[in-house]
């Protein structure tokens, strides 16, 4: 074979290759800063998601998820949304509001777990991870719907979060007042499962109206036993006053914040909070 | 010295390299290529009769968009109507049951996670084969609906170059090879689904069946960016999912199929191509055989079937078309 010479290339195709590598090295350079502007919202302090019942913890979580939203379709109660672009590397992975629709965990089953095609939600932690001090749950959770069930407890060992009493002066019960109508007016659109109502059916929360001579809501509509209780509140003048106190057993599902009717809710869900 | 042609030449050319120059060519190439040579008058007239004889065809595109708004739409209405056949979104999905889990996003939780489950295998693996079955990067042109857009915004770009308002530029085409390297890079890294944070596939998939979001904010970014400076630029130069499939799809039955004989050199095929390179050998001269499979970057799009006057581009079943 002869050897030929390289042919001589032209300065204006020159300048051309040279103009593409660099526009090239932008357009890279761009869109991976770009990507990892993603971290930002993730590394904020205070910007916390309550997750569905069975997520990892939260980096291995949004490692995990892969975004397909299985677990929103199976929701009974619609409870599982999907982050938007605010949240940045957790775009597309399912949270919970529970002011506007709580975990009532009405499918019995953890249906979201059971959808999740990756294992971010799982029943059952891989021993390699990590568990948190106080979020393992010292025992299974009893369902108060399935309580006279052969199998009255729910698929889960780890909580959610745990409800706190963060305003206790709004707190109706502690004031020692009473509650009439629906727990969050007429316009609320959150579901809930009354076992008087249906117990595979969910219904809207607007459609039961209460008459109690003291509000205890988060204590009536809490789906797991022995959660949170009515104890009688520091011995005042007057009218009865109680207060609501949240016990072990507390898994974080966010009934309590959904129902409370008071504006702010004076009972909320500490996301991934221990006990 | 990598064969024009040879597999090794179609798969780097995917990753970003130039197509390789044929040097040898087949006898019945040689024997096509010095024809069209010694007898331009027959080759002119051939090429006049197959402008003359071809009807612009739409057949392809219109199969196409049909399975890729029907596809979608089965995800949409699975959720929506509860009939529960298409469950999930395109990240991963389960089909009356069965896990199916895109290769990329599978890729990237993998890394990310460090951890793979049974159910992960069983989809990404289900995946897998479907479509090296059915050419890899199909699934892009026949099921990403960022590729629909795309293509609509394609639409306006050329529109817009032709009255002169905007002009086509390019970028390296190893950039694409780069972005796949740097995203996994960054999911093993950082422990982050790093690309997915980005990726319209992802997002138009759940946009569609969730409700809309500000991450389509972005896709508008990425549609406005392709409009006004580079023609098909995300799937061209970025989208590492594209890479993922056009590797799973590499020695997929499916493809298209070049045939020197036919072809009168119009060149039509290269004007509406996502991936011209793949398209080198249509060039004049520089077929190496008279019959050449397209390359794995090849989307199985049909449009330069549709777009071919002379029938010189075919679908291909490997296998399966000389039997029939």
């Amino acid at each position: 074979m002869d050897e030929r010479a390289p042919r001589p290339v032209s300065k204006a195709r020159r300048a051309t290759t040279r103009r593409r590598f660099l526009r090239s090295a932008l357009l890279g350079a761009g869109l991976v800063a770009i990507a990892l502007a993603g971290r930002v919202p993730v590394a904020r302090a205070g910007h916390r998601r309550l997750r569905p019942p069975g997520a990892l913890d939260e980096s291995d979580f949004l490692a995990s998820c892969i975004k397909c939203g299985q677990c929103v379709q199976v929701c009974p109660v619609e409870a599982i949304v999907l982050a938007d672009l605010p949240d940045g590397y957790g775009v597309g992975v399912p949270y919970i509001d529970a002011r506007a629709q709580a975990c009532d965990f009405s499918c019995d089953a953890v249906q979201c777990v059971l959808a999740c095609p990756t294992g971010a939600l799982v029943y059952r932690k891989p021993v390699f991870l990590p568990t948190r001090d106080g979020a393992r749950l010292a025992r299974p959770p009893i369902l108060r719907a399935k309580a006279k069930d052969p199998e009255p407890t729910l698929e889960l060992r780890e909580r959610m979060g745990l409800a706190r009493l963060v305003r206790p002066d709004a707190c109706l019960a502690v004031q020692g007042k009473p509650y009439q109508g629906s727990a969050r007016g007429p316009a609320f659109r959150g579901k809930l499962r009354y076992m008087d109502v249906d117990r595979w059916k969910p219904v809207a929360v607007s459609s039961r109206r209460y008459d109690l001579d003291l509000c205890d809501l988060c204590v009536r509509e809490c789906p797991i036993q022995d959660a949170i209780a009515l104890v009688p509140a520091e011995a005042s003048a007057g009218a009865a006053r109680m207060r609501p106190e949240v016990g072990e057993s507390c898994v974080g599902c966010g009934v309590c914040e959904m129902v409370c009717p008071v504006e702010p809710s004076a009972i909320v869900v500490e996301e991934r909070a221990t006990w | 010295m990598v064969k024009s042609g040879s597999l090794a030449d179609r798969v780097l050319t995917m990753l970003g390299r130039d197509p390789a120059k044929a040097v040898e060519f087949r006898d019945e190439a040689v024997r096509l290529h010095t024809l069209r040579r010694e007898d331009p008058a027959a080759f002119r007239s051939a090429r006049a009769a197959a402008r003359t004889g071809h009807v612009p065809s739409h057949r392809w595109r219109n199969r196409r968009w049909a399975v890729l708004v029907a596809v979608n739409l089965l995800f949409v209405v699975s959720f929506w109507l509860d009939i529960q056949i298409l469950e999930g979104a395109l990240t991963a999905s389960r089909f009356v049951g069965f896990h199916l889990i895109d290769l990329n996003s599978a890729l990237q939780v993998m890394l990310a996670h460090k951890h793979i489950i049974v159910n992960l295998v069983i989809g990404t693996a289900t995946v897998l084969v479907l479509w090296l079955l059915l050419g890899g990067r199909s699934f892009c042109s026949w099921v990403c609906p960022y590729h629909l857009v795309s293509e609509l915004a394609e639409k306006l770009h050329l529109a817009l170059a032709r009255r002169d308002l905007v002009s086509d530029h390019d970028f390296h085409r190893g950039l694409r090879t780069v972005f796949w390297l740097v995203f996994g890079v960054l999911a093993w890294v950082t422990g982050y689904t790093v690309f997915e944070t980005l990726s319209p596939t992802g997002i138009l998939s759940r946009a569609l069946i969730y409700g809309p979001g500000l991450a389509l904010a972005w896709v508008l970014l990425i549609v406005v960016f392709e409009v006004a400076y580079s023609r098909r630029a995300w799937c061209r130069y970025v989208c590492p999912i594209g890479l993922t499939y056009g590797v799973a799809g590499t020695l997929s039955p499916v493809r298209v199929v070049y045939r020197l004989d036919r072809c009168v050199h119009e060149l039509d095929c290269k004007k509406v191509c996502l991936v011209p390179h793949v398209l080198d050998p249509v060039v004049r001269g520089r077929a190496a055989a008279a019959t050449m499979p397209i390359g794995p970057d090849c989307t199985r799009c049909g449009l330069c079937v549709d777009a071919c006057p002379s029938g010189a581009l075919a679908f291909e079943i490997k296998g399966l078309s000389k039997l029939l």
